[in-house]
């Protein structure tokens, strides 16, 4: 009961501390710097879908840049044919989760597991980067989108009110929208993860056999969890092609795809919000490597994931969350980095 | 925070950032009087990452032409400075960067972007941001956008002249093979369209990611076509394993080629002489120019960088033109604002540069020069014919920002 | 009738080209279960010794068979002793290590060779096979995958290091007991497939040209087939090979490299998603 409670309190200790960031950043930081926190924020939302598929689900997925990929274009062809952003948005949460049930169905419910997972996944994710990067002919148009092959499409139209296509976002808005969507998205999931359904996904990462005698049906619990993860990658792929204003089939690239991983391992798996500070820690690392040219960024990320593995193999919330824990630090504080096991 | 238009997104842009700097927190202080002393621009290229073969070749051009102007006393008495991104061929970074130039930088101008994808991010960002842009690289044509200026050579400077030569040349079956992108798919169109008019035929077309690197099967495919010539539109590293394995199955013997893209990486100092001999190449600008504008650039530029610097690439020097050309419209409009320098550079800019003589074209902001068609011989290019002041007829059919100034599209001219 | 034997001969190309950059992430897989993600990055190495060391003067032969193989099994030596032993027993840590390796190594060739693509060119002329051309290098690769496989069958099958490499891989407890030192049998192994991912980037370096990111067009091609290979080593890395390679190229002539690639993957998928213990998994259980 109390531990609930602390649950409870470190949510809304959470949902407080982001409301108060989300206002506080653009009284404080320049519009340049906002706009760059702007795309930190979109793909903490993409490091969360992966925290729950792999921290949570224990599915081990390196393809979530697939997903996220999907949802851009589903935004960008949609909107480009239909003007107003509704649909669209809607097209690039459903569209990616969609995808990701069928692939799942295709695979869970082969007992396709683990390395073999992964490698399929990663697949999947190459044969989408080879396709959409083959698409630059004329004749590769859906509607009034050309597809535009390795160039991608330019000039995404921004979302809008609904129904009102002349009232678009602006640069802050995208902040608040991206902002609020992050807040949700965790809160929703932190919220889900302690629901019936979110303890059995645990207890089938736990352990698979024992969930399963104890009848649950482990593949589909696998499965819904790995639709929702797509889905939520494709709604950070949607923001993203908001940010960008363009999308092209990088965002299928094996780069990206080590990235996600990379934030959430160095964040710290079984969390939620170590693949949050994992994400804004290494983007924001790989930007300043980016402004100078004395280290090659990739030396310096591929440095810090060896470093990650063999040091502080947990990543950094959970080993931050144990400290707190064992010198008692804060009731408060420490419910903020949770990290539940189902005994 | 649902705001109308573009326009308004900046100007709530603006008012938070005086709002930030009211409150103190941005330190507009300093900004306001290190702002008056230099005339700033920025170049946006890629100088890591797959295209820094290209990208810093152009670095040091524009890195050139500012020493050099700010040597002859600078621009309205004041110096310009240079602030340079490395967009390290990563997509996400041309926007970003674009928007620091813009916000933070407030440069009069900005230089780069590389392949035909970067450019299409970049225009719109600049554009929105009232930002002037100068695009440098050869590409497609089509741009219609009073911002920008394209200083690179379209189809119809190029494969107007370069396909025929090579037909008379050699014979009428082409065989094209193109990067699978929009500045490949519709090089290849064009090369389609000239073959035709002059009675050719093109007797085979494919077209590669920029990462293929296998080329074994096309080479079978090619002779079982038995084309008279290649017609070339390779990008990148990755293809230039074609030129070697092309050598090694002995076909550089059979069949001559004709390329667009050679040497704008300086690929024919790292390709060997046996795999680059004998190809056909069609620029506005060779090293080999015998003009005395040029004979006295590369002595300058030599002994600025190096009697050794391997080779000054088309699209280093069309950057380099395009610092000089952009200067030509500081000084006649007396300011660097965005609005007097487009108007001045539309009253019809003409200059003697390195290249020959380089005008601005008002109708469609692209350029009119010489276009010189040349053949490679032990990494050297040899000048074989010149065609004096050819216009950039693609675009002109298509753009006329004389009477639609607010136009801002990217045509896909048909052929 | 020509055409046919030139087709022919160029998926037989397709397939060595294809056993030989998987052969040496199959061995540390299958021997070790290190799922190497920075088996591309050790090809690129190899690739770049070959070129320094011709470059350097050294016969092209010379560069690619034993430059590159010995460079590149030290260095995979020294990654095994300082990374890999501290992870055996955590698969996905080693797998989330090698792919930071990974970077680290492009980041590291980046700095000291540039990004400029760089190259040397084939040795060994052309050949005529009725009116079409060929390289001989070719030849020679396909000559190179057949000695390759045939001198590891043979070191696994008659050596004393192939009978204590194979015990201590089924048994290391049992192993150490008889006096075997094992984790000095992990890190030859780990050598060995370094090496012969090293040779193999020697071999393919005058075909392709090396950059420091050419490792990401072979790892998931590699990994696929090792994969899709199933337990045995050789004979599944052969037989995926065979497979996905015919594949790529009958898909390539007739249509685009593009489309071959995909076919590739996309058949990759297809089979592991209906036997997920790779071909020799499901059909020679027993072969070695």
């Amino acid at each position: 009961m109390t531990a609930n409670w602390q649950g409870n309190g470190g949510l809304v200790a959470a949902t407080v501390l982001g409301l108060v960031l989300l206002l506080a950043l653009p009284q404080i930081v320049d519009p340049v710097m906002m706009i760059e926190l702007t795309s930190y924020v979109i793909m903490a939302i993409l490091a969360l879908s992966l925290g729950l598929i792999w921290g949570y689900g224990g599915i081990l997925c390196f393809g979530q840049s697939a997903f996220f990929g999907i949802g851009a274009y589903a935004y960008a062809i949609a909107v480009i044919n239909f003007g107003d952003s509704t649909i669209p948005l809607l097209l690039s949460i459903i569209v990616p989760g969609l995808f990701a049930a069928l692939l799942g169905y295709f695979l869970f419910y082969a007992r396709i597991t683990d390395v073999y997972f992964g490698v399929i996944t990663l697949t999947v994710t190459l044969i989408l980067y080879k396709v959409m990067g083959a698409t630059s002919g004329s004749q590769y148009v859906i509607g009034a989108a050309p597809l535009g092959g390795y160039n991608g499409i330019p000039a995404v139209p921004p979302l809008n009110f609904p129904g009102r296509p002349e009232l678009a976002l602006s640069f802050d808005g995208l902040f608040y929208l991206s902002g609020v969507t992050l807040l949700a998205v965790y809160v929703g999931l932190r919220l889900m993860l302690k629901s019936r359904f979110g303890q059995v996904v645990v207890a089938i990462r736990e352990n698979e056999r024992r969930a399963e005698l104890l009848g649950y049906d482990a593949r589909f619990y696998k499965l819904a969890t790995f639709a929702i993860g797509g889905a939520i990658a494709g709604l950070a792929g949607c923001l993203f092609a908001n940010w960008g204003m363009f999308i092209s089939p990088d965002v299928f690239g094996l780069a990206q795809s080590a990235q996600v991983i990379i934030w959430v391992i160095v964040g710290g798996t079984g969390t939620l919000l170590g693949p949050i500070v994992g994400c804004f820690a290494i983007q924001w690392i790989a930007t300043k490597l980016g402004a100078q040219q004395l280290l090659n960024a990739n030396l310096v990320l591929g440095t810090i994931l060896i470093g990650f593995v063999l040091l502080v193999p947990k990543g950094v919330v959970p080993t931050i969350g144990d400290a707190l824990r064992r010198l008692k630090f804060c009731p408060y504080v420490a419910p903020l980095v949770e990290q539940r096991r189902v005994p | 925070m649902i705001i109308n238009s573009s326009v308004n997104r900046r100007s709530f842009l603006k008012t938070t950032a005086t709002a930030a700097a009211s409150l103190g927190l941005i330190g507009a202080g300093g900004r306001a009087f290190a702002q008056e002393d230099t005339i700033k621009i920025a170049s946006l290229l890629d100088l890591s990452g797959g295209l820094d073969a290209a990208g810093k070749p152009m670095q040091d051009a524009i890195t050139f032409a500012v020493e050099e102007i700010n040597q002859a006393g600078g621009l309205l008495g004041k110096q310009i400075s240079l602030i340079t991104y490395d967009t390290q061929t990563d997509m996400r970074l041309y926007p970003q960067y674009s928007q620091q130039a813009a916000l933070k930088d407030k440069v009069s101008a900005v230089f780069g972007g590389i392949t035909s994808a970067s450019r299409e991010v970049m225009r719109p960002v600049l554009r929105r941001l009232n930002t002037l842009y100068f695009y440098n690289t050869q590409y497609e044509g089509g741009v219609c956008d009073r911002n920008i200026f394209c200083t690179g050579i379209t189809p119809a400077q190029k494969q107007s002249k370069h396909v025929p030569y090579a037909m008379n040349k050699w014979g009428k079956k082409i065989y094209t093979l193109a990067a699978d992108y929009n500045y490949g798919q519709i090089t290849a169109a064009w090369t389609r369209k000239y073959c035709t008019e002059n009675g050719g035929q093109i007797v085979g077309e494919d077209f590669f990611p920029l990462d293929v690197t296998n080329f074994g099967s096309t080479i079978q495919k090619i002779q079982e076509a038995k084309p008279d010539f290649l017609y070339l539109v390779l990008v990148g590293g990755a293809h230039q394993s074609f030129y070697r394995q092309w050598a090694a199955a002995g076909m550089n013997k059979q069949i001559p080629m004709a390329s667009t893209t050679m040497t704008i990486g300086g690929e024919q100092m790292v390709l060997s002489p046996e795999e680059t001999n004998g190809i056909l190449l069609c620029f506005n600008y060779f090293e080999a120019l015998e003009t005395p504008a040029n004979k006295a650039f590369l002595e300058r530029f030599h002994k600025r960088f190096g009697a050794d610097y391997p080779y000054v690439t088309e699209l280093a020097m069309a950057t380099y033109q395009s610092v000089y050309l952009w200067a030509e419209g500081v000084k006649r409009a007396g300011t660097a604002e965005r609005m007097p320098v487009i108007e001045a550079l539309e009253s019809g800019i003409s200059l003697d540069l390195p290249s020959g003589k380089f005008s601005i074209d008002p109708q469609t902001h692209h350029c009119v020069m010489d276009i010189n068609i040349g053949q490679i011989q032990d990494r050297k290019i040899n000048i074989l014919e010149s065609f004096s002041q050819q216009q950039p007829l693609d675009t002109s059919g298509v753009c006329d920002l004389k009477k639609n100034p607010d136009d801002n599209s990217m045509y896909v001219i048909k052929v | 009738m020509d055409l046919l034997v030139v087709l022919s001969f160029e998926a037989l190309k397709a397939v060595a080209s294809l056993a030989l950059i998987s052969v040496g992430l199959a061995i540390i897989f299958g021997m070790m279960r290190v799922i190497n993600l920075a088996h591309g990055e050790f090809l690129m190495l190899g690739g770049y010794a070959a070129i320094v060391a011709t470059k350097a003067g050294i016969n092209i032969w010379i560069a690619t068979l034993l430059v590159s193989p010995l460079v590149v099994g030290v260095i995979g030596v020294v990654i095994e002793r300082t990374i890999i032993r501290f992870l055996y027993g955590r698969p996905r840590d080693t797998m989330l290590a090698t792919w930071g390796l990974s970077l680290l190594l492009v980041g590291l060739a980046t700095t000291i060779f540039g990004n400029t693509t760089e190259g040397i060119s084939a040795p060994a002329g052309s050949l005529q096979i009725g009116d079409y051309r060929i390289a001989a290098y070719s030849l020679i690769i396909i000559v190179i995958a057949i000695a390759v496989f045939a001198a590891i069958w043979a070191v696994f099958r008659f050596t004393r290091y192939g009978l204590i490499a194979r015990s201590t891989m089924q048994n290391a407890d049992m192993a150490a007991a008889l006096g075997v030192n094992p984790s000095r049998v992990y890190a030859v192994t780990f050598g060995v497939g370094a090496g012969l991912a090293g040779l193999a980037g020697g071999v393919m370096a005058p075909i392709t040209g090396i950059v420091p990111t050419i490792g990401a067009a072979y790892v998931a091609k590699a990994f696929i087939t090792v994969i899709g290979g199933g337990p045995a080593i050789l004979a599944g890395t052969v037989s995926a090979s065979v497979m996905f390679g015919a594949i790529d190229q009958i898909i390539t002539y007739l249509s685009t490299p593009v489309i071959g690639e995909v076919a590739l993957l996309a058949a990759a998928v297809v089979l592991l998603r209906f036997m997920p213990q790779g071909i020799t998994g499901r059909f020679f259980r027993r072969a070695a």
